[in-house]
């Protein structure tokens, strides 16, 4: 930030690919949101196309995670980056070309995930159910991002780098490891338990190694920026980076817990889990001070509202996190609604939050158009946050439910009678989500199309954005 | 600042962060491996068809692809979503299921990639092989509620032709009548080889005789 120049914005940033990225982002969490309502419908008997193939429950599910993943989260993280890194760094990327070679061949690669998962060409690997086929071209797009978006950090290697630009080079050089080693071993080279245990490195990874490390760089960037006021501790967070680095890897077979994989694997998976504390506190740690010197701005400012519940979130999902890797634990909350309820809390509550602070940040300003509604914007905060809460609630409470009637040898059956309670509520809350993110694409297509109506506007007045 | 001096190590951290991971994908990700080494990877997989199924293969090269077919629908289907694939040692799994799962027995061509699930809105199916008939299978996927009127999962109604005996063209008739048969179409049928052949592979076979739906409930009255 302090080496943000105001002056060569217009050439440092490329205006055009961040908002692309972004615009896609929005449109994706729409689709992940609906197909993972339409999934819960199927939980309480009201699924709409029974007996389709082609929206067979099961594929909808595979598009619902892979949407969610790569389309939204990564799209937004792209669109963040693009504007990002070069503000960080005082450097353009390698090559807009490159940037838009990216964007048109990675979404190409979204739509066609899509497209072959309903065709029933899912890879049997969790949250890597991209069909093998199209592994290899994700790798070498990723690469290329990845190539693009480091030249401007090497290029401004002089300076001490802002927190943020380390967890962002972090994940870089991480996610293209972590991703071929999770698409390629388990599926070609080591089978079963061996192959078990790399592919709950790669769930773990995908979460630990690339969506945290770019997730708590775009908080700890908006967060200044906003509130006009220094990180509280530079040092603090740094201390929460390395502790990422050297615990999160270690985690994967926490999701495995009495499986085949050798017990020592495991335990060290738990013992590493443990150690995430470190981590988790530093970061909340450091933001809540940083918003507690202006709590005025942070309650009254819709990206900071959303950062605000974004950071509590991932203080209760990590708490929790520690919690359930425990053996005694994972003995009655495995394989339940429990775990569920803890991604969606992760991945919603947390970093898709902290995504749609982001966009309701800097689309204004890449627009140069204020947002067509604040009341939207309101009623998809509330709504979100509302549905994250509730469905957290009720799938943990479904998870105890279940994980207990297992344990008692009740039979099977018992425990999905006793689910469909939950299983409403879920639905219900999914569609609290749902009305919030449809708020979301209209409001954010208005002020699109107000965006081309006064393209005449001066420049000069995007400074004057609305108070997002 | 005083960071700055924690900062002249940058680079040395970076590498550092590089290599944990590597570590990590060493002792969690590779060691592992080599508890099961020294196996060839088809050991596992069945000598000789299954009584049941010899009506729908000739040779045992022919059930050994279905059953690479079947676990293919198995995955298409997201089937691995609801099902899990490993009987852990706590919470009463062996009595419900059968022996705890031991990493040598996924040991074979038919666990590439590996199918152990993380979730059970259905019960584990390792322990599947044989514990009810085919015709249940079949049943079962054409509609999961004709056999348990109160499951959730979803039913694979396009795995099924439904005809009329004399093969003659279907013109609305009632499912029920005689004349009617419903009939598997070959992912069907590899669907429930497959679903057949798990933990057919474990030589120690349950010969538990626990029944969960034997215990009867007090009555409340």
């Amino acid at each position: 930030m302090t080496n943000s120049v105001k002056t060569s914005e217009n050439n440092l940033v490329s205006y055009g690919l961040a908002q692309a990225h972004l615009l896609i982002a929005v449109l994706y969490v729409f689709i992940a949101v609906l197909a993972g309502l339409t999934f819960s419908l199927q939980f309480i008997d009201l699924y709409p196309f029974k007996d389709i193939a082609l929206l067979s429950p099961g594929r909808i599910r595979m598009v619902h995670t892979q949407a969610v993943a790569y389309a939204w989260l990564a799209n937004a993280f792209f669109g963040v980056l693009h504007y990002m890194i070069p503000k960080l760094t005082n450097h353009k990327i390698y090559s807009e070309k490159l940037g838009w070679f990216v964007f048109y061949a990675y979404n190409f690669l979204i739509l066609a995930t899509v497209a072959l998962i309903l065709g029933g060409h899912a890879q049997g690997l969790e949250w890597a159910e991209t069909p093998r086929i199209l592994d290899p071209f994700i790798a070498v797009v990723v690469v290329l991002f990845v190539f693009n978006m480091v030249t401007p950090i090497y290029k401004a290697r002089a300076n001490p780098y802002y927190v943020s630009v380390w967890y962002v080079l972090a994940a870089l050089i991480w996610t293209p490891i972590v991703y071929l080693m999770g698409n390629f071993l388990p599926q070609y080279v080591f089978p079963g338990t061996s192959g078990a245990a790399i592919s709950s490195m790669y769930i773990h990874d995908l979460v630990g190694l690339f969506v945290t490390p770019i997730g708590t760089a775009m908080a700890y960037y908006l967060l200044p920026v906003i509130l006009k006021r220094p990180l509280y501790s530079h040092a603090l967070s740094l201390i929460g980076f390395w502790g990422l680095a050297f615990f999160y890897p270690m985690n994967s077979t926490h999701h495995y817990l009495y499986s085949p994989i050798p017990m020592w694997s495991q335990y060290a998976g738990i013992v590493a889990s443990v150690g995430v504390h470190i981590v988790v506190y530093t970061v909340v740690f450091n933001v809540i001070a940083t918003m507690s010197q202006d709590w005025k701005t942070v309650m009254s400012n819709i990206p900071l509202r959303f950062l605000f519940v974004g950071i509590i979130c991932y203080l209760i999902t990590c708490i929790q996190c520690a919690v359930q890797v425990t053996l005694s634990v994972q003995k009655i909350i495995h394989f339940t609604d429990w775990v569920v309820g803890h991604s969606h809390f992760v991945l919603f509550g947390v970093f898709s939050f902290w995504s749609f602070a982001w966009i309701y940040y800097l689309l204004p300003r890449l627009l140069k158009t204020p947002m067509y509604s604040a009341s939207m914007m309101s009623w998809h905060f509330w709504l979100s946050t509302g549905g994250i809460f509730l469905m957290q609630f009720d799938l943990l409470s479904a998870g105890l439910v279940q994980g207990n009637l297992w344990a008692d040898l009740a039979p099977f059956i018992d425990s999905v009678i006793a689910s469909v309670p939950f299983w409403w509520v879920r639905t219900f809350s999914g569609m609290m989500i749902f009305v919030g993110e449809a708020l979301f694409i209209i409001n954010v297509y208005m002020t699109w199309k107000q965006s081309r109506e006064q393209t005449s506007v001066p420049s000069g007045s995007s400074v004057q954005m609305a108070k997002a | 600042m005083a960071s700055k001096n924690f900062e002249k190590f940058s680079s040395v951290f970076l590498l550092a962060g590089l290599t944990s991971l590597i570590i990590a994908f060493l002792i969690l990700g590779l060691a592992p491996a080599t508890m099961v080494n020294g196996m060839a990877p088809d050991e596992g997989l069945p000598a000789k068809i299954p009584s049941d199924f010899q009506k729908y293969y000739s040779s045992v090269d022919q059930y050994r692809s279905a059953l690479k077919h079947g676990r293919d629908v198995y995955v298409s289907e997201a089937c691995w979503h609801c099902h899990s694939q490993y009987v852990r040692p706590v919470s009463n799994e062996s009595l419900r299921y059968g022996p705890v799962s031991q990493p040598g027995e996924y040991h074979n061509v038919l666990n590439l990639p590996q199918l152990f699930g993380t979730r059970r809105v259905g019960p584990d199916l390792s322990r599947e092989s044989g514990k009810r008939p085919n015709d249940w299978q079949f049943a079962h996927l054409y509609n999961p509620k004709s056999v348990e009127p109160r499951s959730v999962m979803p039913s694979y109604g396009y795995y099924f032709e439904v005809r009329k005996k004399d093969g003659s063209p279907l013109k609305g008739e009632d499912f029920n009548s005689p004349e009617v048969e419903i009939v598997p179409k070959q992912e069907a049928i590899d669907l429930v080889a497959y679903l057949q052949w798990l933990g057919n592979q474990v030589s120690e076979r349950s010969n538990s005789t626990f029944d969960p739906s034997a215990i009867v409930m007090p009555p409340t009255e």
